[in-house]
């Protein structure tokens, strides 16, 4: 029965969900974080999903899994905090370049992304047990 | 064919078809932030029609093991959405799809229930009260 390969498609997306959690999580956690140098400073990660295909039992389903990170190659942002131990040479130091406003705007789409894939496993499990019942009553 | 087969069959395909959209549509809510995932369906009419003639022997039959399957004859054709990409190639629309699939899961029960009917119905027939 194909409506099982529901719950399949529907983790792996809940899994793939999670994952950018954790990536934007750790993004917000790194935005304050100075560095003395351009090069040291965090870059904002970003995961890349992408899409597998497995006919093994012969389903059509198509889940989904995380392809990996790609980092935010944008400049940091420059501060002048001479008083920084850390500065550089000319007082500065260097800050991620992790927008904070987009990461949360992520974050919700994220969690309402897990959201309807719980919404979708629900609806096929009440689906699968009504069918349980077929010829009972 | 027994009888009891062929007044079943047609709801049996619909509700096999209407699972196989349930997997298809959840797979599209799932890739929906997949760069490049273009939104897949089936056509409910024309593959129930399919399936049916088939079914009914209209269609290329394997009587032994060492026969090429007849094209696609289990499998169903798939569409894919190619309109409406985004910026990242992503042609499925949350909502759209939301939509499509609470719409399949009631017409799911909606066979669900003419089957249960149709048992009842023979049910009835074979008791003869």
């Amino acid at each position: 029965m194909s409506l099982e390969s529901v719950f399949g498609v529907g983790q792996s997306a809940l899994t793939a969900q999670t994952y950018r959690l954790n990536v934007i999580a750790e993004n917000l956690a790194n935005a304050e974080v100075a560095a003395g140098s351009p090069e040291e400073a965090y870059k904002g990660q970003y995961p890349v999903f992408k899409s597998v295909f497995s006919e093994i039992d012969g389903s059509m389903a198509m889940k989904v899994a995380v392809d990996g990170t790609v980092s935010d190659e944008r400049a940091p942002r420059s501060s002048y905090e001479p008083g920084n131990p850390i500065a550089d040479a000319n007082g500065f130091v260097y800050k991620s370049n992790v927008n904070s406003v987009q990461e949360m705007a992520s974050m919700m789409e994220a969690s309402r992304s897990y959201q309807t894939n719980i919404e979708v496993m629900n609806t096929a499990k009440d689906l699968l047990m009504r069918t349980l019942t077929i010829g009972q009553q | 064919m027994s009888w009891v087969d062929s007044s079943l069959n047609g709801q049996v395909i619909a509700l096999q078809l209407k699972a196989e959209r349930a997997e298809l549509i959840a797979g599209n809510i799932a890739n929906s932030d997949t760069p490049n995932y273009k939104s897949r369906d089936i056509d409910f009419r024309t593959e129930f029609e399919r399936r049916i003639s088939s079914e009914a022997g209209g269609a290329l039959r394997q009587t032994s093991s060492l026969h090429m399957a007849p094209e696609g004859a289990r499998s169903s054709h798939v569409e894919y959405k190619e309109d409406g990409a985004g910026e990242d190639g992503n042609t499925v629309e949350a909502e759209r799809e939301q939509t499509l699939y609470t719409k399949n899961a009631i017409q799911y029960q909606v066979s669900l229930q003419f089957l249960n009917s149709k048992i009842r119905g023979l049910k009835l027939a074979l008791k003869g009260e």
